[in-house]
């Protein structure tokens, strides 16, 4: 699709077009995430977590919808856009697995978000009112993630195997995270080295080993803020896209 | 309630008591609790019932919260293809109630002596039912409309006289999961209506969904009064406070005119107002169909049964993990819960 419509929303001085590629790519996590972990809807684990899951899953679609607005039309972004036209970082599109990786990519992207958020927040940018309300939802998200992984690094043999190659797998989409986004002034350096400094507590508690693969550099994953994803993903928009696409201009 | 406290479910008497002491307090016991049920009291999980009470509530308790839980897999169908982004957080947030009635539910249970545990295994072994109208298959978006509108019409319906069950937990639960119900309802029509007033294939969608889900739902009151067989005593003990007959016959009533607005038609040829009655007649319900999926040959009791031992399967290891750390940290088994 083209470029969205930009409305008025910057403050004085921002670029409205890097405001927009902000959004979309705050937006786009948001939206992905949210959809991966409605797809765990009636397969959790325990019912305590349907609950959980569904939460997180609720609050990261609200941001999205208050995001993606901010640049258009929310349902035009979400289900008329391309693969490639999708801001998003790798790490949220990837498949939920075994409960360890969906835990395991919360517990990377949560970390993340609640830093992002509360930068944001701080400051006095376009954001700042969204990340003050999401900061609180998005402590409790990484909370949760912290727990699990607690739980299952330092739990059975069986579940630290398993939390210990979902932290692997994942380990390589996390430095896209903190590659600069147009729009957002954001202490980028700051930022990762926080997010390692809290991991490495989280996972060391777990007692689980902290990744040493790479995370950022030609072998790592990660140019989904340019528009390149997983092979996954093509899938995941095949399905979430296909209802509203076969009814072109209808209202629901 | 709280006149005469048994403390434990155990209504036989300490050793050396004889039995006609054992006779006479248990008489005396049975008639303190006739007369707080005759007087509309609540009965408490502390207070002493008759065996064959707490049996008739585990069982419906169960049945409701097991019905909960499945119910979530028909519409969770369509949470990753939801038409828009405020369509998908409504059912989002409907299928996190269903769970939350769940648990509730689960909780009440608990409450009669009874773990979840225990519950599940019977869910999962086929012991204990969930109700038939899961076994439908969800085909398009406008059955997501379809089931808030009339299945949980009908679960309100049947719901709000819970309310006032006797059996206090239980009625607490109700008073909770009834409101949830109410914007579940909402949803569903304010859904269907949309599609309703919109494109033709999305009228078409809506029409052939309400075809599909109105006599499961009618069904969904249970077997006409004379063929059930739990009614009469549920309602001496006012667990239940009205039959299948009189709930069903309210549920048309309140649906005919909802369907007239959405201008959507019901698939019944002898659905008329009898002026006489002050009711709707409506045509016969066909019982082979309700016995035939009650009994596991609808089109989707074997995929909600293995979808629900799969999901439990595949979380065991997390279960094991949590337990296994709750005992570590705490010492304590079965707190890992956040």
């Amino acid at each position: 699709m083209s470029t969205p419509d930009t409305r008025e929303t910057a403050g004085p001085g921002v670029e409205t077009s890097a405001i927009t590629a902000a959004a979309l790519a705050l937006g786009d996590d948001a939206l992905v995430l949210s959809h991966r972990l409605g797809e765990w809807a009636g397969s959790a684990p325990v019912l305590e977590e349907e609950v959980a899951l569904a939460n997180i899953a609720l609050d990261l679609l609200g941001q999205a919808r208050i995001l993606l607005s901010l640049v258009g039309d929310e349902d035009e972004l979400a289900y008329l856009r391309e693969e490639r036209s999708f801001r998003n970082a790798q790490l949220v599109e990837q498949p939920n697995g075994d409960f360890a990786h969906t835990i395991a990519r919360q517990l990377y992207f949560s970390t993340y978000q609640h830093l992002l958020y509360g930068q944001l927040a701080a400051g006095d940018g376009p954001f700042a009112g969204l990340a003050a309300k999401a900061v609180k939802e998005v402590a409790y998200h990484q909370d949760h993630a912290e727990h699990w992984t607690l739980r299952l690094g330092d739990g059975t043999p069986e579940s630290h195997d398993r939390m210990q190659r979902a932290c692997d797998t994942l380990w390589r989409y996390t430095g896209e995270l903190f590659q600069p986004v147009d729009g957002l002034d954001l202490d980028h350096t700051a930022m990762e080295s926080a997010w390692l400094d809290s991991v490495t507590a989280v996972l060391t508690k777990a007692t689980l080993t902290v990744p040493t693969g790479p995370r950022t550099g030609a072998w790592a994953a990660g140019a989904g803020r340019q528009g390149l994803h997983t092979e996954s993903f093509g899938r995941m928009l095949a399905e979430m896209q296909h209802l509203h696409r076969s009814h072109p201009g209808a209202t629901w | 309630m709280t006149a005469v406290t048994a403390g434990t479910t155990g209504t036989t008497g300490a050793p050396g008591v004889s039995d006609t002491a054992v006779a006479a307090t248990q008489a005396a016991y049975e008639a303190v609790f006739d007369a707080a049920v005759a007087a509309d009291e609540r009965i408490e999980p502390r207070d002493w019932m008759p065996e064959a009470y707490r049996a008739s509530l585990v069982r419906q308790i169960a049945q409701h919260a097991h019905s909960e839980i499945i119910g979530m897999q028909p519409e969770a169908n369509w949470i990753t293809r939801a038409p828009s982004l405020r369509r998908k957080a409504i059912l989002m947030a409907k299928v996190q109630d269903e769970a939350g009635h769940g648990l509730y539910l689960y909780s009440a249970a608990e409450t009669l002596g009874t773990s979840r545990d225990e519950l599940l295994d019977k869910l999962h072994s086929g012991r204990q039912k969930y109700s038939s109208i899961f076994n439908y298959p969800t085909l398009t978006w406008a059955d997501v409309g379809a089931i808030g509108w009339l299945v949980d019409g009908a679960a309100i319906t049947n719901q709000v006289p819970l309310c006032r069950c006797s059996y206090g937990p239980y009625a607490r639960a109700m008073v909770r999961v009834c409101k949830e119900e109410s914007f579940h309802q909402r949803q569903g029509y304010e859904a269907l209506l949309a599609l309703s007033n919109g494109t033709e294939a999305q009228h078409a969608m809506a029409q052939d969904a309400v075809d599909r889900w109105w006599w499961p739902s009618l069904m969904m009151f249970g077997p006409p009064d004379d063929e059930s067989t739990h009614t009469a005593q549920a309602m001496a003990w006012k667990i239940k406070r009205h039959t299948n007959d009189e709930l069903r016959q309210r549920f048309v009533d309140i649906a005919v005119p909802q369907a007239e607005a959405l201008g959507l038609t019901l698939p019944d040829p002898d659905l008329r107002w009898n002026e006489e009655r002050g009711h709707y007649d409506f045509g016969p319900i066909d019982w082979t169909e309700f016995w035939d999926v009650l009994k596991g040959n609808g089109p989707c009791n074997d995929q909600r049964l293995s979808r629900r031992r799969q999901a439990h399967e595949d979380g065991a290891w997390v279960r094991e993990a949590a337990a296994a750390y709750a005992e570590k940290h705490t010492g304590k088994h079965g707190e890992a819960q956040a």
